[in-house]
């Protein structure tokens, strides 16, 4: 029914993914192909499970005691919830950006180095080529490339974020997963990652969680509309926001409800 | 009367309540600091600090040898207490929920409250007796025994206050948990852990009772672990319970010296563990 991306472009591939928290059910078999180098944004009313699925995809819920999961998610062909799959070496295919911007209590070069420290980076000239290569991509080495040694804290909420993106990107993931990056920042702030966001697609497969429908419609490839832990609808941005198939999605963005 | 003036009546009367509960709180505080200074600083000389204790009647007596033997012994419950405890914290706080982390916990609370001459006694049988003599190690164990507990809870407490954000930012990198312990929690929580060890260092400093039984005391400048070893809080029960004037002020002054040696070891550890650039908080 949907015009989903050809099997060749698709990156992850869900089927009847169903979650539990203990015996509470918050996804119901919720199938879906996100396409790479494509920008997939997931809209629905609060606590439709959005960040739950999003979840989903590089294994956080795991970190939830009671977490309960069937159905398969595939990356690249592999369904990473298989026994023998390295979370470790997932999460760092399948990076995760979160809604408050978390950077680490050390300085902006410590917080970039962190990734490729972990995985074994110890040369100092390659981290720092790592360091600035990712801010570069982050659109923040402007303004930091003098304080690279002070506190990430000391930076603005905006940076912050940037700064987390800088972060993930130099463990050079796959996979960008964001929920609400920008739910947290001021009109400009948003801006910024929002074009931040529309530049990382040429590299990176990206899904992203927005309360924000004019962001989705913005910045977007595909929009997936959630409701109380069902899929309803998925189709080019464009689509979906002008043609509708179902109902629900059509009053949600006409803002019927929600 | 009003309400609002009642109401405002009432509040005025429960600041004031308060005010003078803390003043009365903290009175007797600066009192037993005050009163120890003002006893102790007459005996306060740089020989006091060089010289060994001189029989009464002689003059130029000092505490040097239970000074550095006060300070050994409580480097030695450091030693042993601060891996131990910091361990045992970051176990509770990071998989301690089920049966065998509450078991620790409960442990750890007794263990707390126990009274330090049944830790002192409980030492002498375990590490005295075998041992066939008193020494600077069981004194340290038993000054251990007494820290743990302290830096275990409080390890504990600091690490559950980091947000769950920073550990979140680290899995999602994908970092293990020991790695995220020990390069984002360890870390963020530094001060907090410090502030629980140091709060154990100034209690175990001044214990009296589990060191009778264990280093037991000395007249000699420490030589060995091995061997019995002399303590200012040793020093200063003999010296006060006797009934030579000379040795009561130099009780005082042993008093004197402990505070300020607690005093000095959190300055220094303080400095130490200062915030460097780009660590935050
Ligand atoms: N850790 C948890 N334990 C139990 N239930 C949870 C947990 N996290 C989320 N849920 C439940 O799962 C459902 C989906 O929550 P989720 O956070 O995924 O929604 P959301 O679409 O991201 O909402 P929002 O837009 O407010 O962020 C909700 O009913 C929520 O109460
Ligand atoms: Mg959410």
């Amino acid at each position: 029914m949907d015009a989903l991306p050809d099997a060749g472009e698709v990156k992850i591939d869900v089927e009847r993914l169903n979650l539990f928290y203990g015996s509470q059910q918050a996804l119901f078999d919720v199938s879906i192909a996100v396409n790479r180098q494509a920008i997939t944004a997931l809209i629905g009313p609060s606590g439709c499970g959005k960040s739950t699925f999003l979840r989903t995809l590089n294994r956080m819920n795991d970190l939830i005691p009671g977490v309960r999961i069937t159905g398969s998610v595939r990356i690249d062909g592999t369904d990473i919830y298989r026994s023998r799959v390295d979370v470790v070496d997932l999460r760092k295919r399948v990076g995760m950006v979160f809604q408050r911007p978390n950077p680490f209590p050390m300085s902006v070069y410590d917080n970039v180095a962190y990734g490729p420290r972990i995985h074994g980076t110890r040369n100092k000239k390659k981290l720092d080529e790592i360091v600035e290569r990712s801010l570069r991509r982050a659109a923040l080495w402007e303004e930091t490339k003098d304080r690279l040694h002070q506190p990430a804290l000391g930076l603005s909420g905006g940076q912050q974020q940037r700064l987390c993106i800088a972060r993930l990107l130099a463990v050079e993931p796959e996979v960008v997963l964001m929920d609400e990056p920008t739910s947290a920042l001021d009109p400009i702030s948003t801006l910024r990652i929002e074009e931040l966001i529309t530049e990382l697609k040429r590299s990176y497969t990206i899904v992203i969680v927005t309360h924000n429908m004019q962001q989705a419609a913005r910045v977007s490839d595909y929009t997936a509309f959630f409701l109380n832990g069902e899929l309803v609808e998925v189709n080019r941005t464009d689509e979906l926001f002008t043609r509708p198939q179902d109902k629900r999605t059509e009053d949600y963005i006409t803002g019927r409800f929600g | 009367m009003g309400r609002r003036t009642w109401r405002k009546l009432v509040n005025w009367i429960a600041g004031v309540l308060c005010a003078v509960m803390v003043i009365l709180a903290v009175i007797p505080l600066f009192h037993v600091l005050i009163y120890v200074i003002g006893r102790g600083l007459p005996g306060l000389s740089w020989t006091f600090f060089t010289n060994l204790p001189a029989p009464t009647g002689v003059p130029g007596g000092g505490m040097g040898n239970a000074v550095l033997g006060s300070l050994i012994l409580v480097a030695i419950a450091t030693l042993v207490s601060v891996p131990l405890g910091i361990g045992a914290g970051i176990f509770l706080s990071e998989w301690g929920r089920g049966r065998f982390g509450d078991l620790v916990r409960w442990v750890a609370d007794v263990l707390s409250g126990a009274p330090s001459i049944v830790v002192g006694l409980f030492i002498y049988s375990l590490v005295v007796v075998p041992m066939k003599g008193f020494s600077a190690l069981s004194g340290g164990l038993a000054l251990a025994v007494l820290m743990m507990p302290t830096v275990a809870r409080s390890t504990e407490q600091m690490l559950r206050m980091v947000p769950r954000e920073w550990r979140e930012g680290s899995l999602a990198l994908g970092a293990n948990w020991a790695q995220t312990v020990w390069r984002v929690v360890m870390p963020a929580a530094r001060k907090g852990i410090l502030t629980g060890v140091m709060l154990g260092v100034a209690r175990v400093m001044g214990e009296t009772a589990p060191l009778i039984v264990t280093a037991f005391g000395s007249g000699f400048w420490p030589s060995s672990i091995f061997k019995p070893i002399a303590a200012v809080p040793l020093q200063v029960f003999v010296y006060a319970i006797s009934p030579y004037p000379d040795w009561q002020q130099q009780a005082w002054t042993g008093a004197l010296t402990l505070v300020l040696l607690v005093l000095m070891i959190n300055i220094v550890a303080r400095v130490v563990l200062r915030d460097r650039p780009g660590a935050g908080r």
